[in-house]
């Protein structure tokens, strides 16, 4: 069994190997290589969701790998439900990404550059879920930054692209920060950093030391699951290509902020503070980025917000204790996210890249596969049942309500609302009502079958892979879950009405209703609305104006104090001393020089006066 | 006489050197493959030294002492321990590349130019392998004059400028460490009545603190000058954009470490309680060296400038790491060493590579090479990412290893130096993009991609910038020995103090001997 795990691990490593290194001569054959290697990946993570499923764990050490004193990292890896999850998850989706990438790279000069990266984004992935101690889930943290790096700037081109790429690297490089000190404090008081010892010695830490712990740790996550206020990369990674959209927001990187709390749930139990941030953070987050997405009119722009709010709603669902709503909303959102944003390749696949759903509109007729799917990809998201995202979005509101968290189960509530609008919004702009632009129109088409069929799978997936968790700590994934995380303390849990059990179906239905009759039957117009609030919908337009407040605070300031120490002190300062100090040499020497005159009667004269001084200042004394 | 090994390791730079006296200068492919071979045998001698070497074991290995000017107490005493071995081995492997990359780089005095090389390792080596005070001395020296040429003969436009300023404040270093060295010379003839310049002998003697201060100060400010701790390091900018790219690889992957070397084996462990006294102070100065290197790096237009500045921030974690006293720091540090010498010296053998081609430094002139040079950007994107401390590569073991100690000494240290690693990934990645991505300028269009030979210089680095980050074990006990000797013979002077507090009288006195080795004043 440990070899399957090593193998499930590794092979997507390999594959990105073969590729980047020997694969030139055979680049248009890049997928024969990549795609079974995630295939391979694929079964080995089914195989030991079998043997996890039967009651196994399994740890393995593989090297050691830090040893410096008592401080002792090994190259290890857990399997525990947690873990099985996610890397059936992961490799799941990643599967149907890297067959629908055939048909979306096709053509594309780097091809074989992709799928590299691709792989070894997977192996990143999973290494960071499959570590079982703190600095090896840190190497995997770190390895999907760097991915996430490449696969956004993969057009290099374009500055845009080689932009946001650099952006997402180094917000993320913020969280990791602070990360790196929630290790050390994690070290320096518990003396370990694999998990085993540290859930263990959690309950016997202060409140002060579990605090920075988990605080520094949520920092981590913040940036790799973007959070307010380190989301603002998300978004610009929308230049990447869009299957690498669907790998990043559906398995491979965002995610991992949620597990990682998740795993620490022992940590984030100890100390309820903190965790309670994590939630707030969450519920903010939700709400900001939905309220962006309402108005936004770039198709892949309006899921990256819609990511980046759901992501909120996993943060409400591991801070408030309920880790298995978290990982469960995880799970079932990997899937219809993925489709969302496939089918939104799709879209632009068949409009030459186009982006703007302002240019689209009646699309469903050219592709019946792309709408459909889609529509079922949006009423997932929207929380509408039977499909996946009713069960876990409610599952997390519902205990936020149990738990006595009425303002958050507003905000969340509220957030679905906005969800299924801007949803249905961007569905009756982009595939129904008269096409905006005829030309674009006339060349669209249906994408060919490599593409659809994933698209169908996913589809599937969306619809039932929420039904596992029906009735929550009864339903087999939270029974399967539940040896791998804490149960918080919480007080007398508090019985939602029915009206508040409803509410949120009913609010989603509501958006849908609204998108409706605002897109499809101009009631009220759209543009009347962005008028009447007018102050309103030009914050939303700007995006809150977040970014242009981190240029202006923070990032123009820091840029104009180096310039200024580089003028000032490097040039002026420093070598203005040492060339000074220089020319003073100079100087004295010439003056020497001078007195130097080789003439026996001078040095004379200057003997005397010198021998007279010394005596007139002995006497003196 | 019978040479060994280690001897043997020291002088066949210059020994090799000397038939090229007699060798045609007009043929430089000769010449250097000539050097090259030389340069390769002696990597191999120093492997050699590493295959006997004993691991895990305290003090010098292939310890040796000739007679060399018995009256005043110099001898010609050579010993290395892990620290020493890892950084001769750091030496002779990038002085061979340095010859390989050179073959094309260097177009005039092609004979001079290689007599030179070989008469630094020599300097350098023996610099890692001085047991006498005075032989350190003079090694430290011999490899100065060298540099100077190599900058001022083979440099750029204002190589007569940066060579000079090199020496200046080499020079003013120099000068406070004879002083240093000669000061502490007497005074252990004044307690022992024995003049002595061995090491091992001056190690036992107990400096008055008020002394030891001073002293301290003499040689941290030389080897300060040498790291360069900030405010000391305007000269390596200017040094290094002049230097010939062998000589920048060499001055960053081995000159500098010999500051820090400096630090661990001499000023250290001679005056331990000065160092304590002193370490607030250094460790400050290592923060605001990672801050500021990164800072500079930032704004700075010439690649080779940037790169320099970079080496100002990496430093500043390595002194922040010897000066925690723990074994986390120190041994992050020791192992960043080598890190650096490989990511830094890489970054320069790849910007000279670029050099070469364009004959322009200018990060605004480049852009796009992706396209055009795909092997070599990724050869430098690996780099790259190994000098910005990327988890998997080298740099991240020595990285995290220093903000490990520091946290453990001072968490506001190790706060600061957190931030330093998300600086370096905003000058790193800024500077990449301009020179890899974005759309290629018309004048890079033709650029040939990497050739064999460049392929071969860089190669052997990126398998130890892998190596190292994935499988570091070997390393760190390499150098575990070093660590724990300098951290225990610091700590035990501490704890010596305060037994003696409690404790005067002949039992004080004997259990601070029992404890330090030394007599408790």
């Amino acid at each position: 069994m440990e070899k399957i795990l090593v193998l499930t691990l590794f092979v997507p490593l390999v594959g990105a190997i073969i590729n980047g290194v020997f694969g030139s001569p055979f680049k248009k054959y890049a997928h024969w290589v990549a795609v079974p290697a995630i295939g391979i990946s694929w079964l080995g993570a089914l195989y030991l969701l079998k043997f996890v499923l039967a009651g196994n764990t399994l740890l393995v050490n593989l090297w050691q790998w830090i040893p410096v004193k008592d401080f002792n990292v090994n190259f290890g890896l857990y399997l525990d439900p947690l873990s099985t999850v996610m890397i059936a998850t992961v490799t799941t989706v990643s599967f149907f990404i890297h067959i629908y990438s055939i048909g979306y790279m096709h053509g594309d000069p780097g091809y074989r550059r992709y799928f590299s990266y691709l792989n070894l984004f997977v192996f990143s992935m999973l290494l960071l879920v499959l570590a079982n101690n703190y600095v090896l889930l840190f190497v995997g943290w770190e390895a999907v930054g760097l991915c996430s790096y490449l696969l956004i700037g993969f057009w290099y081109e374009k500055k845009s692209a080689s932009d946001a790429g650099k952006k997402a690297f180094i917000v993320n490089r913020i969280g990791d920060a602070g990360f790196i000190l929630g290790i050390f404090t994690m070290f320096f008081t518990v003396g370990a950093v694999d998990y085993r010892t540290v859930f263990e010695a959690a309950p016997h830490l202060s409140a002060a030391v579990v605090g920075a712990i988990t605080f520094f740790l949520f920092m981590g996550a913040m940036g790799k699951s973007a959070q307010f206020p380190l989301y603002v990369w998300l978004p610009d990674a929308m230049e990447g290509p869009t299957p690498v959209s669907a790998l990043i927001h559906a398995a491979t990187m965002v995610t991992a902020g949620v597990y990682m709390v998740a795993r620490s749930s022992a940590l984030y139990s100890a100390h309820g503070s903190v965790a309670n941030l994590v939630a707030g953070i969450g519920a903010f987050t939700a709400i900001l980025a939905a309220s962006i997405a309402l108005v936004n009119d770039d198709i892949k722009r309006v899921l990256a917000y819609s990511t980046i709010s759901q992501l909120g709603y996993m943060f409400i669902g591991v801070g408030i204790g309920a880790y298995a709503t978290g990982i469960f909303h995880l799970y079932t959102h990997a899937f219809f996210k993925a489709l969302l944003f496939l089918t939104a390749g799709s879209v632009m696949h068949a409009l030459h890249g186009e982006l703007n759903m302002q240019k689209m509109g009646g699309l469903f007729k050219k592709m019946p596969h792309t709408g459909i799917t889609f529509i079922i990809g949006a009423l997932a998201l929207s929380g509408i049942p039977p499909f996946a995202g009713f069960f876990s979005k409610d599952a997390i509101l519902k205990e936020a309500l149990l738990r006595g968290h009425v303002t958050i189960w507003w905000i969340g509530t509220i957030t679905a609302f906005m969800t299924a609008f801007y949803m249905f919004r961007l569905i009756f702009m982009v595939f129904f009502g008269n096409p905006r632009d005829k030309e674009l129109y006339e060349h669209a088409h249906e994408s060919p079958a490599v593409m659809t069929i994933p698209l169908w799978i996913l589809a599937i997936g969306a619809i039932v892979v929420g039904w596992v968790g029906i009735g929550e700590d009864a339903s087999p994934f939270f029974k399967f879950l539940a040896p791998s995380l804490h149960y918080a303390e919480h007080g007398a849990l508090i019985e939602p009405t029915v009206w508040q059990e409803w509410l949120p179906l009913a609010f989603g239905i509501l958006g849908i209703i609204l998108a409706w009759s605002m897109y499809m039957k101009n009631l009220p117009s759209p543009e009347g609305m962005a008028r009447t609030f007018r102050t309103f919908y030009k914050l939303l337009k700007g995006k809150w104006y977040v970014d242009e407040i981190y240029d202006i605070f923070i990032v123009k300031p820091i840029h104009f104090l180096a310039v200024l120490l580089f003028k000032l002190v490097d040039r002026i300062l420093i070598d203005g001393t040492v060339n000074g100090v220089a020319w003073l040499n100079r100087a004295v020497g010439s003056i020497l020089n001078k007195i130097q005159t080789g003439a026996v009667k001078t040095y004379m004269v200057w003997i005397v006066f010198a021998a007279t001084l010394i005596l007139w200042l002995q006497l003196l004394k | 006489m019978k040479l060994d090994l280690l001897s043997l390791v020291i002088i066949f730079p210059i020994i090799g050197a000397i038939p090229v006296f007699f060798m045609s200068p007009k043929n430089k492919k000769v010449l250097f493959d000539y050097t090259l071979l030389m340069t390769l045998v002696e990597f191999l001698l120093s492997l050699f030294l590493l295959k006997g070497f004993k691991f895990g074991l305290y003090g010098f290995q292939y310890e040796h002492v000739y007679k060399w000017i018995p009256s005043i107490g110099a001898s010609f005493h050579v010993g290395i321990d892990g620290m020493s071995l890892i950084l001769i081995l750091l030496t002779t492997f990038l002085t061979a590349l340095g010859i390989l990359s050179s073959y094309n780089y260097i177009t005039h005095k092609a004979k001079e130019y290689v007599i030179v090389m070989l008469l630094m390792e020599t300097g350098m080596i023996g610099v890692f392998a001085s047991l006498d005070l005075l032989l350190f001395y003079l090694f430290w020296e011999l490899m100065l004059i060298p540099m100077y040429f190599l900058i001022g003969i083979w440099g750029h436009e204002r190589r007569v400028y940066a060579a000079f300023k090199f020496v200046i404040y080499t020079m003013a270093g120099s000068a406070l460490l004879i002083t240093g060295i000669l000061v502490l010379y007497f005074y252990n003839h004044s307690v022992t009545g024995v003049y002595t310049f061995d090491l091992l002998k001056l190690y036992r003697l107990n400096v008055p603190y008020d002394l030891a201060k001073k002293l301290f100060l003499a040689f941290a400010i030389a080897f300060a000058i040498k790291v360069p701790i900030f405010p000391f390091h305007t000269w390596l900018p200017d040094a290094h954009v002049e230097a010939p790219t062998a000589g920048s690889v060499l001055l960053a992957g081995v000159l500098l470490k010999m500051g820090i070397y400096g630090f661990l084996r001499f000023a250290f462990p001679l005056f331990p309680k000065a160092a304590i006294h002193y370490a607030p102070l250094f460790m400050a100065l290592g923060i605001v060296g990672i801050i500021y290197g990164a800072f500079m790096s930032w704004v700075q237009k010439d690649l080779k400038k940037l790169v320099a500045y970079s080496s100002v921030a990496h430093l500043g974690f390595i002194v922040l790491g010897i000066f925690t006293f723990n074994m986390y720091g120190t041994q992050g540090a020791v192992i960043q060493m080598v890190n650096h010498g490989l990511s830094t010296g890489a970054l320069f053998f790849i910007v000279g590579m670029l050099y070469e081609r364009r004959h322009t430094r200018l990060i605004e002139e480049f852009g796009g090479l992706a396209k055009v040079m795909p092997v070599f950007s990724v050869i430098f994107g690996i780099v790259m990412l190994s000098s910005i401390g990327l988890p998997g590569l080298n740099g991240f073991i020595g990285e995290f290893l220093v903000m490990l100690g520091a946290f453990k000494a001072s968490k506001f240290a190790a706060y600061f130096a957190v931030v330093g690693i998300i600086f370096a990934a905003v000058y790193m990645l800024t500077m990449f993009q301009r020179v890899v991505f974005l759309k290629v300028k018309e004048k890079n269009l033709g650029l040939p991609d990497i050739s064999l030979r460049e392929f071969f210089v860089l190669a052997p680095i990126l398998l130890f910038i892998f190596w190292i980050g994935i499988y570091p074990k070997p390393y760190l006990k390499m150098t575990e020995p070093t660590s724990s000797a300098v951290i225990m013979q610091i700590k035990s002077t501490q704890n010596a103090e305060k037994e003696i507090k409690m404790l005067t009288g002949p039992v004080g006195e004997e259990i601070s001997l029992k404890i330090t080795g030394r007599k408790a004043r």
